[in-house]
């Protein structure tokens, strides 16, 4: 009976496995895994059910050896969640810098203090216009310069529109960097001294722990997404400033409310940051028009340090 | 004029191959000294992280991928002189053309070093060729170094072919016995037959037209990693041909401070007179002619209109690089222009100075190509961290420059002990030189 039960929890821990993606994995290879471990075999043995229903009786070590390989998510990250297209709107009418986003990121992606993977900058177009608050994760483009230029293939586009990094592929050449033209990536210049928890698994979804010498970018929290979640920013955002939603759905929810994304984007006139660099960001804005907060509201309550970093604020070109 | 015998030729071409005075060990020295601070750099690098360079987050490339353009740009010396000279058979060249194809092979081999040091896990570099992707300009460029560092090493090879034979036979000049096995190795058995002088000579000048072909190529793929991206000041049409040209430029440079070099410190002053540097000089003058052009219309249409980016970068480059820009695009061009131009002012001396600030300035253009853009992003760099702000190379990065410098010249002296640096072969067939 002991033994009976020992082996239904091999094979549910068979199954699992399999099911995270890797359904590829024949019943072929499952049997070349065990037979090279024919040597140091216990004798035991389990039955597994594979995908076409039959029943397979495979070593006991064999198992362990497929679960160790199956560990990470590297190759289950780079398959999109199906039929979704994910799109976030930020309606800059309601960003009042309260940087909450930030914070709920970085704890989320275990992320040094210095690592911001949604930025938060303070944007005057011109002499005249006013300044305004503009979050900038990564814009997940639908013509990614970044993956274009990736001389290894560890950022990736998916098919649901995520654009993702392997960190384990990552060589840090940082092309992407110069590539991504809204300065949406980061580089682990020095060791993060971040532990992962010991049964922690490696997830580009995630995205965690940093790794010394490796570029790193905002994720839509993709492993969120996979729960039917909401990203860690959008739902930290006091003011519901971000929404996040799907395009197939024509869909966008910032926690309370939702929206018909299409009638938002024509009742509000959205559009997209730097549209005309041709690289199609899965982020659109809502312009600062109607403001629930004034724009010197989001200096109050700032740290020193981030006091400096808004002090040289104004058009980049008014001095001209 | 002085007198060339062939019997002399032997002798006096190869007295740094027979003997090695206290001067070479003391240079060598000091070269392998920088070097090893060099790699003392790299391993704090390698240790504590990027972090200890003055790349950051916005400036992500700095000076390091500056030496490797510069250093790619240098190995031009070869594929212009050495294989235009050789193709077109022009009777002067025979005293220079091995020093071009050295400081072309050479600086080939520590070019792509530099964008090693630019890589965050060199542990993970098999990668690149383990899970390749041909859309990236990276993955060109690996193709392209790797094909012309082949090619040119051939060439350099096929060249001191004659040489070693000759080394090999020769009874004039005493030489280490494990030297004369080397050249017999090194020789392929070549003995001047009349059919392997035959094809020698057509593989040469198969070689020659190919790594013109080939270097064309490296470099402008080099400029593409820029000119694919959308940043403001690098998304060029203009880019490819513009680095070519810049890339000939140096390397003819780099080649007349070398002649100045070793014929000073290995007496060759009777081979390499100033009929040479003129030829090389004037040669310079062309390319600093059309570089001047390339330089002045990329720069004019950028300042002319008003695309926002555009201008921001050139109001950054007149304001915080004012002096740079001064130097690489104003005196580095003219004054070679002038000096050359001008007939009084061609004396050796002054064309080697011109060709020192044609280098240095070409070094500082590469700079103000690269790191002005990067600290113009589209989004304004909003941080409290100066360093993130601006960007200074440290001790680490001006160390391994430095190192990156000492090898070349450590190379080169270790070249200069098994072949000899003006070719003897070539020297033989010139006109100059007489038989008795």
């Amino acid at each position: 009976m002991a033994d009976n039960k020992r082996s239904e929890n091999s094979r549910r821990r068979f199954l699992k496995n399999i099911g995270t993606g890797l359904g590829a994995i024949s019943v072929g290879g499952a049997a070349a895994v065990a037979g090279n471990k024919m040597i140091d075999s216990s004798g035991e043995k389990v039955r597994v059910l594979t995908a076409e229903g039959k029943v397979l009786e495979v070593d006991k070590d064999a198992l362990k050896e497929l679960k160790k390989e199956t560990n990470e998510k590297r190759e289950s990250a780079r398959e999109g969640i199906p039929n979704r297209k994910f799109i976030m709107v930020i309606d800059l009418a309601k960003c009042a810098n309260a940087r909450k986003c930030i914070e709920a990121c970085q704890e989320g992606h275990m992320l040094p203090k210095d690592h911001e993977w949604i930025k938060l900058y303070s944007i005057q177009d011109a002499e005249h216009t006013a300044p305004y608050w503009l979050p900038r994760p990564c814009f997940h483009c639908d013509n990614p310069l970044c993956v274009s230029v990736c001389p290894v293939g560890a950022t990736y586009k998916r098919d649901d529109g995520i654009v993702l990094v392997d960190s384990k592929r990552c060589i840090g050449c940082k092309f992407c960097m110069t590539g991504c033209p809204y300065s949406a990536r980061s580089f682990h210049w020095k060791d993060p001294e971040v532990e992962a928890p010991e049964d922690h698994v490696y997830d580009p979804e995630l995205n965690t722990p940093p790794v010394e010498g490796t570029v790193g970018k905002c994720v839509f929290c993709a492993d969120k997404l996979r729960n039917n979640e909401l990203p860690r920013c959008v739902q930290a955002c006091p003011m519901g400033a971000l929404y996040f939603g799907d395009l197939v759905e024509d869909a966008i929810t910032n926690g309370v409310e939702t929206l018909r994304f299409s009638e938002t984007m024509e009742q509000k006139h959205g559009y997209r940051y730097l549209e005309e660099l041709g690289t199609h960001p899965s982020v659109y804005y809502l312009p600062p028009v109607n403001r629930l907060f004034d724009y010197e509201s989001g200096l109050d309550g700032l740290s020193d340090q981030n006091r400096e970093r808004y002090k040289k604020t104004g058009p980049r070109d008014a001095k001209r | 004029m002085v007198r060339i015998t062939k019997k002399n030729l032997v002798k006096e071409l190869t007295t740094e191959i027979i003997s090695t005075s206290r001067n070479w060990y003391l240079l060598f020295g000091v070269f392998v000294l920088v070097w090893a601070i060099g790699i003392y750099a790299l391993i704090q690098q390698i240790d504590k992280g990027h972090i200890v360079t003055g790349m950051r987050d916005n400036v992500v490339w700095g000076v390091y991928i500056v030496n490797f353009i510069f250093f790619m740009g240098l190995s031009y010396a070869g594929a212009l002189i050495s294989g235009v000279l050789h193709l077109f058979k022009s009777p002067w060249r025979a005293p220079v053309i091995r020093f071009a194809e050295l400081i072309t092979v050479i600086s080939l081999c520590i070019g792509p070093f530099f964008i090693f040091f630019c890589i965050g896990r060199l542990d993970r570099l098999p990668f690149l060729f383990a899970f390749p992707r041909i859309q990236s300009p990276i993955t060109w460029d690996v193709i392209a170094i790797i094909t012309d560092l082949f090619g040119c090493f051939i060439f350099l090879y096929l060249s001191l072919i004659e040489d070693f034979a000759m080394l090999r036979d020769t009874t004039d000049i005493s030489i280490k016995p494990w030297k004369k096995k080397l050249y017999r190795i090194l020789a392929l058995g070549y003995v001047g037959t009349k059919k392997q002088h035959r094809l020698l000579s057509r593989a040469k000048n198969v070689m020659a037209a190919m790594i013109i072909a080939i270097a064309i190529i490296v470099y402008s793929v080099l400029a593409w990693i820029f000119g694919v991206t959308l940043q403001p000041g690098w998304h060029s049409t203009i880019f490819g041909p513009y680095f070519v040209i810049a890339a000939v430029f140096s390397g003819t440079g780099l080649l007349i401070i070398i002649m100045q070099l070793f014929r000073k410190i290995y007496k060759l002053e009777k081979y390499i007179t100033r009929k040479h540097f003129v030829n090389v000089g004037v040669l310079l003058l062309i390319i600093a002619a059309f570089y001047g052009y390339f330089t002045f219309s990329d720069y004019l249409t950028k300042w002319y209109g008003s695309v926002k980016m555009d201008k921001i970068l050139i109001d950054k480059l007149f304001e915080d690089y004012y002096l740079m820009f001064i130097f690489a695009n104003y005196l580095g061009i003219l004054i070679p222009l002038i000096i050359v131009g001008i007939r009084k002012f061609r004396t050796i001396r002054n064309i080697v100075i011109a060709a020192v600030i044609a280098l240095l300035g070409l070094w500082f253009n590469r700079y103000i190509i690269v790191v002005p853009t990067l600290e113009t992003p589209f989004l304004p760099v909003q941080d409290y961290r100066m360093d993130f702000i601006k960007y200074s190379p440290t001790w680490v990065e001006w160390s391994l420059t430095a190192a990156g410098v000492a090898i070349f010249g450590i190379f080169m002296m270790l070249v200069s002990k098994i072949a000899p640096l003006v070719s003897i072969s070539e020297m033989e067939v010139s006109e100059e030189v007489q038989d008795q």
